[in-house]
């Protein structure tokens, strides 16, 4: 750019340091402590214990993973939050689209109305015991319906896809469609929806990250364990510390044993960490153009 | 041709005389019925999901019970604000709620404006998409395994602390077990993880300052520095009101999954608010009555608050949310 054309005065040179300093400090604020765990997760128990571990795995070794995999709460737990995400994304995202798309259409004479009770429950709702009473006199606790049904529709997702639809999709081409006897929902179908890939990654990728992380609905809705998602396991061994007998039983050292709880730790983060960092990178220009478009309508 | 005519018959058709007043808007309504059907499913959620709740509220004023239910039970009044607002513990997780969201703001509004101005000064190259990247990542961590990291990672066992403490011969310190330290804790890690993901909107907004505004600058000798004041953050200055208004409008709802799973023994004095509170006492308890009392509280002060700032920023600065 022409900014970098010219020589720049020893000011900005000096200035323009700063800021390559300031960008580099915080990129290895971010990076280190998730390298550290990273590498912390493939080195022995012992290491870790003993606080042997900084940057690079020290000696390398599987067995973290090993113990992972061998839980079958971690299992459970990995299978149910896989449904939980792609049921709870295919409900959300056809929710959002079925609203979002008449609320963009100018033919559609009672959006207004619509858009006005949507935006109301952005700012005020019940609070957590109505809901749960709710949740409870649908007949939904300690049911699967419970982790999809009450999370079905984001109301601010609903208004990036809104957004979305009514500059992307010309009023001019749905009236054209008609005139050929196109009906409503044929032409949603047909063109607008495939015309509209880039908004539904977009919320596709939002719900599913957020089924994948939330822990709030399990805790309050589900008492059945066998029903929990990773998270709630995750809580208990990470956070509340239970890890069971069953984990660590081949081990007999006592210190050994110790090793292995934090070892565990360490490589549970990664495996329920790794597969929404992993489609991250492939993903990533969808996410920011969906907080762009969220942006416009801020 | 036939299309045109095809048209011409359909407009035709929507002159001939009406039978009888208010059909026509009625006829307007259900031209497009379609969309009522693609909209039911996804309204009849919005009112049972969020409405319904919002009478369910109503608990609050009643002496709850299950068998008689949300309609049935007694009527109390203001009996449970009362006994809340009487109650010594009730204020102090008021200011606890308020001191880590307000602490919370003061670091981490400021925070992504900082990063979105510095990524604007550097040439789009590798560093800048390596920085982009890794500052976004932590966004997608969930609250356990962000708070499993702090647990690690500041416990007197294991993690980097320790680590450093014993490397430097000190006894390691168990550092959410110190009540003074929770709020620090808490904001601190919280902008580690999302200064990234905000500073996008501000990228955004830069993008689109006009570059001869640049250009001009340039010519009239403006320093780096200066065009960041002049040009860069003025720009983004409508963003941030509006992204203000809709913060310190939030700054009663703290968040329950992060201070929660936070939570020890130790830290209790500091770290009880008043979402963790209403859980505890709402479903651990089974207090729903007061509990619910809580959450209204809440939710009024919430929205009292959103509407004071919003017309004080309208006064102020014209720029407002509705």
């Amino acid at each position: 750019m022409s900014r970098t054309a010219i020589r720049e005065s020893v000011q900005d040179r000096l200035f323009l340091g700063l800021v390559y300093l300031f960008l580099s400090v915080i990129l290895i604020v971010i990076l280190f402590p998730l390298l550290h765990i990273v590498s912390a997760s493939f080195s022995s128990p012992g290491a870790v214990s003993s606080g042997k571990v900084w940057l690079w795995p020290v000696d390398v070794t599987l067995i973290g993973y090993k113990a992972v995999f061998q839980n079958s709460n971690v299992l459970i737990g990995f299978g149910n939050s896989l449904f939980y995400a792609v049921v709870g994304t295919l409900v959300n995202v056809a929710f959002t689209v079925m609203l979002a798309y008449p609320l963009a259409r100018k033919t559609f004479y009672v959006r207004n109305i619509i858009m006005m009770l949507l935006v109301f429950t952005m700012f005020f709702d019940g609070g957590l015991i109505p809901n749960y009473l709710l949740v409870k006199s649908l007949g939904m606790l300690d049911t699967r319906w419970a982790m999809i049904i009450p999370g079905a529709l984001a109301v601010f997702q609903v208004i990036i896809a809104r957004t979305f639809f009514q500059t992307t999709i010309p009023e001019e081409l749905a009236e054209a469609a008609e005139m050929d006897g196109s009906s409503d929902i044929t032409f949603f179908l047909r063109i607008a929806l495939p015309l509209s890939k880039p908004i539904i990654a977009v919320l596709a990728l939002m719900y599913a990250v957020g089924h994948w992380n939330s822990y709030f609905n399990a805790l309050i809705y589900l008492k059945d364990s066998s029903l929990f998602p990773l998270q709630i396991f995750l809580r208990d061994i990470l956070i509340l510390n239970s890890v069971s007998a069953e984990m660590v039983t081949n081990v007999n050292e006592l210190l050994v044993r110790e090793g292995m709880k934090d070892l565990l730790k360490y490589s549970l983060i990664v495996v329920a960490s790794a597969p929404v960092l992993m489609i991250y990178p492939f993903v990533q220009k969808y996410f920011v153009k969906g907080v762009m478009i969220g942006s416009l309508k801020g | 041709m036939a299309r045109m005519s095809k048209t011409m018959e359909a407009t035709a058709g929507m002159n001939v005389p009406l039978h009888k007043p208010g059909s026509r808007t009625r006829k307007k309504l259900m031209k497009h019925w379609q969309f009522y059907l693609l909209v039911f499913f996804p309204l009849l959620y919005i009112v049972i999901f969020k409405y319904v709740p919002m009478f369910g509220v109503l608990i609050a004023f009643k002496e709850y019970n299950v068998v008689q239910g949300i309609f049935g039970s007694p009527w109390v009044g203001f009996d449970y604000f009362k006994q809340l607002f009487e109650a010594p513990f009730f204020w102090q997780y008021v200011r606890n709620t308020l001191e880590i969201s307000l602490y919370g703001l003061l670091v981490g509004f400021p925070a992504p404006i900082l990063l979105a101005l510095a990524l604007n000064e550097i040439r789009n190259g590798r560093f800048k998409k390596t920085v982009q990247m890794v500052t976004y990542a932590p966004y997608f961590i969930s609250t356990v395994v962000i708070v499993s990291i702090l647990i690690v990672n500041l416990s007197p066992n294991t993690g980097l602390m320790s680590n450093l403490y014993r490397a430097l011969g000190l006894e390691p310190v168990d550092f959410l077990g110190i009540p003074g330290l929770f709020k620090s804790i808490y904001v601190w890690s919280d902008a580690w993880q999302f200064t990234g993901y905000g500073a996008i909107i501000y990228i955004a907004a830069l993008a689109g300052v006009n570059p001869d505004l640049y250009e001009a600058a340039r010519v009239d000798g403006a320093t780096r520095l200066q065009k960041i004041i002049n040009i860069d953050i003025p720009s983004l200055f409508p963003v941030i009101v509006i992204l203000l208004i809709l913060n310190l409008g939030n700054v009663m709802s703290l968040g329950f999954e992060k201070i929660y799973l936070m939570q020890n023994p130790l830290n209790q004095n500091t770290s009880e608010v008043i979402s963790t509170y209403v859980y505890k006492v709402g479903l651990l308890g089974a207090n729903f009555s007061f509990s619910a009392a809580i959450g209204l509280f809440n939710s009024v002060i919430n929205f009292i608050l959103l509407v004071i700032v919003n017309f004080v920023s309208r006064k102020v600065s014209s720029t407002s949310l509705w």
